[in-house]
């Protein structure tokens, strides 16, 4: 087993969890955006002379005479090309990308954390993984459907966005580091809870520390709801899909009879 | 990779050491250096350009990942 041996598999499986994220999204997600869309509209068509927000935010103009809709074509886009093939571009771009990570990670720490097999620890990367990109960044700063959020707030709430998922994926890099020392040196009890609890309490002050962001203004609650369950949802089927097909592809390498030269 | 069991089975409460096979982190670290900086670049573009962040002038990258990106949990406007 060697880099490519991982990357490869990462790759591919990274592929699945992209098709698989998008069946799910376009399935559960786009009916809440489609929803949200419309209230969008018709807040914007309510107040047509509201002045835009800035060149760079493209969904409440009402410039040049006519009310800004996303069933308009906008850039050569339709609204039916956005919710297939583009969000299949974002969903496939995004497995693959984690899947290559994903794997490169799976190879650095297989044979290296205590006696889990290569699938068991490449299992547990991608269970961590998702807790620390996607789970956690999720509770602190949930996503938010079309028609909330201020496009004067959009470069703060990034920021804090990526700050916040910055400082998990670090703490949960280290949680791993100090748990793997504490198991080889005391116990895997005293490793395992140790380095859980580590990481909980490092995220939880750094979500209590940060600044919360609340636009959801007269947002209805169950159309949130049902966009927020989906956006964890296709999280969940992204990292869920590229945990199962990575193990399975490195569980056949692993099972598979070398030929003895 | 390869399983060799190392323990005589002989006694009875022997567990069969089974050998993990572990990538060398020498070979690995450029691969790992390549693939962080193209992902890097992959996520930001689904996830923040033109948005917070304009590379690229226009609007078009933002409205043609626009749905995933509010599903996937980023920031979009």
């Amino acid at each position: 087993m060697n880099a490519r041996t991982f990357l490869v598999r990462g790759l591919l499986a990274g592929l699945i969890a992209g098709i698989v994220a998008f069946v799910v999204a376009f399935t559960v997600g786009e009916p809440p955006i489609d929803t949200a869309i419309g209230i969008e509209e018709a807040s914007a068509a309510e107040a047509p002379a509201e002045p835009a927000a800035d060149e760079a935010h493209t969904h409440t103009h009402a410039e040049e005479g006519h009310t800004h809709s996303h069933s308009d074509e906008e850039g050569g886009i339709t609204r039916t090309n956005q919710k297939t093939w583009g969000l299949a571009t974002a969903t496939i771009a995004i497995g693959v990308a984690l899947g290559g990570i994903i794997a490169l990670v799976a190879a650095a720490v297989a044979g290296r954390l205590g006696r889990l097999s290569v699938v068991a620890s490449t299992a547990l990367v991608t269970a961590l993984g998702f807790v620390a990109y996607a789970l956690v960044p999720f509770l602190k700063y949930p996503a938010a459907p079309p028609a909330v959020g201020s496009g004067d707030t959009i470069e703060e709430r990034t920021a804090y966005y990526f700050a916040f998922a910055l400082i998990s994926i670090v703490a949960m890099v280290a949680a791993v580091v100090l748990g793997r020392r504490l198991a080889a040196e005391r116990s895997a009890w005293t490793g395992v809870v140790v380095a859980g609890v580590g990481y909980v309490v490092v995220v939880a002050v750094a979500a209590l520390a940060m600044p919360a962001v609340n636009e959801l203004g007269d947002f209805p609650a169950d159309v949130l709801w049902e966009f927020r369950i989906s956006s964890i949802l296709t999280l969940a089927a992204l990292w869920a899909t590229l945990g199962m097909a990575l193990t399975w592809l490195l569980g056949r390498v692993e099972t598979t009879p070398r030929a003895v030269a | 990779m390869s399983h060799s069991v190392a323990a005589p089975l002989s006694g009875a409460t022997a567990i069969p050491a089974v050998e993990i096979p572990t990538v060398d982190l020498r070979e690995l670290a450029p691969w790992a250096l390549f693939a962080g900086l193209l992902a890097v670049l992959v996520v930001f573009f689904v996830s923040t350009d033109q948005g917070a962040v304009s590379l690229f002038a226009g609007s078009a990258i933002h409205e043609w990942v626009h749905d995933g990106r509010h599903l996937l949990g980023y920031p979009c406007h």
